[in-house]
């Protein structure tokens, strides 16, 4: 079953790519930062690039925090975030001072590289790979050969081991997606993941 | 097995989608948003959007057109044309542009390099450098879409934008570029001896063989223009892309 999703509208990052593979799912979705719109919403979507305060900020600045609090946390609503949009729900970031949503018992970190891996370059950018390590209609029918977009400099690190959904090499195995209940996140860019991402969007509108 | 990005390269002057030979006669071939929903399809690495008359008609990048562009595109992205200052870079990489390809201001304004690449991240810095072979078999850099010879040495200064934060070069052949003749491999040889940054060859390629001649003599990744907007000897319009079996099968199984 479709819904209609509501990529939230913060001031942060073209949301254009995101709505348009939504489409190309055939899923309804709209680029939104109305209170009414996404109080409507069955789905929604958090992106966001940037730094972690800023993104804060410009939530906090779009009114939309209690709102949000009220749908995910009371009214268990899907929500997936994409990259920035995934560490705010986290509870702090290596990267500021704010709080962070705190809806997921995590921390956003930066990559420290020390021995053998100080050579590899920070931000993490690049096509990667995904191991699964929970099941979750998310992965659904996922390609084996599956790879996806990585842009970050931070990293989430899970406290509960049972919330990890994805991880992902470089230099070690860092925690690339997460899952708990209605809450999903993703490190990389579906929407500039081709196929993959394609799928991955789709499960999260159709399955999740 | 590696996977070296293959990276088509699509020139527009403006908004419409062209392409050149030697950087001249740009011929229109079409839309470029037809051109990135057909390379979404073929799962490309990359994209490179490279507007190539913004400079020299003292134009800023269109971010209008860029935010349509990267609107359909379901891949990375990296444009240049028209980019003087920071301000401009952060605009677009806040549009969900993943890179920033800077040739003219690399060679006038090598602070923007240094300055980029430490508010951005090298990665997301790519210096093109756009390079003619005189008769004397002397390279040199040329800037304003191939139009002013800077008598600048290009492994020197590929070498210093290195220094200075890139994180990639595009090489261009000026008199290679729309010729199918193949790329520099010269000059991608000279370049990757003393350059460790990856380096994207671009100008020439006819077909994947050409793709495993450029990662032989050095290059990282391989780019094309007309091989992948045109076909057949009357360069008729037909956005292609090799497959990925055809890649995994010979470009894959390159060691640089």
């Amino acid at each position: 079953m479709n819904s209609m999703i509501a990529i939230i509208d913060y001031g942060i990052g073209n949301l254009g790519s995101i709505y348009n593979m939504l489409k190309k799912n055939g899923s309804e979705a709209i680029i939104t930062s109305s209170i009414e719109e996404i109080s409507k919403a069955k789905k929604l979507i958090l992106p966001g690039v940037g730094s972690f305060d800023y993104g804060m900020l410009k939530l906090r600045e779009s009114g939309l925090i209690d709102l949000l609090n009220q749908k995910v946390v009371i009214g268990e609503t899907p929500i997936l975030g994409i990259c920035l949009g995934m560490q705010l729900f986290t509870n702090r970031s290596e990267e500021g001072n704010s709080k962070g949503l705190g809806w997921i018992d995590a921390q956003t970190v930066k990559f420290n590289m020390q021995g053998d891996n100080s050579k590899l370059k920070i931000p993490h950018m690049g096509w990667n790979r995904i191991a699964i390590k929970k099941q979750s209609v998310l992965l659904n029918d996922m390609y084996e050969d599956a790879r996806f977009y990585f842009v970050h400099s931070y990293y989430v690190q899970c406290n509960q081991q049972e919330d990890i959904l994805t991880t992902t090499e470089y230099g070690f195995e860092f925690h690339s997606g997460l899952e708990k209940g209605n809450i999903a996140g993703v490190q990389f860019h579906p929407e500039k993941s081709h196929k993959f991402g394609l799928r991955f969007l789709k499960n999260f509108a159709e399955s999740f | 097995m590696t996977r070296i990005r293959v990276i088509p390269v699509l020139l527009v002057n403006g908004t419409k989608l062209v392409k050149t030979i030697k950087f001249k006669n740009a011929t229109y071939v079409g839309d470029p948003i037809n051109a990135v929903k057909i390379f979404n399809d073929k799962e490309v690495d990359e994209l490179i959007l490279l507007d190539i008359t913004a400079t020299v008609e003292n134009r800023k990048p269109n971010v209008d057109f860029i935010s349509k562009i990267t609107n359909e595109c379901f891949m990375p992205l990296c444009y240049g044309g028209g980019i003087k200052n920071i301000d401009q870079i952060k605009t677009l990489l806040n549009m969900g542009i993943e890179k920033i390809a800077l040739n003219t201001s690399a060679v006038e304004n090598t602070n923007l390099i240094t300055e980029a690449a430490n508010l951005f991240g090298n990665q997301s810095i790519v210096v093109s450098i756009d390079v003619r072979k005189n008769i004397f078999g002397k390279y040199s850099i040329f800037t304003r879409s191939g139009k002013k010879n800077m008598k600048t040495d290009p492994v020197k200064f590929a070498k210093e934008m290195e220094d200075r934060g890139a994180g990639e070069i595009m090489l261009n052949s000026i008199d290679r570029d729309g010729t199918y003749l193949g790329y520099d491999l010269e000059l991608i040889h000279k370049m990757t001896d003393s350059v460790n940054i990856p380096l994207i060859a671009s100008g020439g390629a006819r077909n994947v063989n050409n793709f495993v001649e450029a990662v032989k003599s050095g290059a990282s990744a391989v780019s094309a223009g007309s091989m992948f907007v045109f076909h057949g000897k009357h360069r008729a319009v037909l956005i292609n892309f090799p497959s990925q079996e055809e890649l995994k099968s010979t470009l894959y199984q390159t060691k640089n």
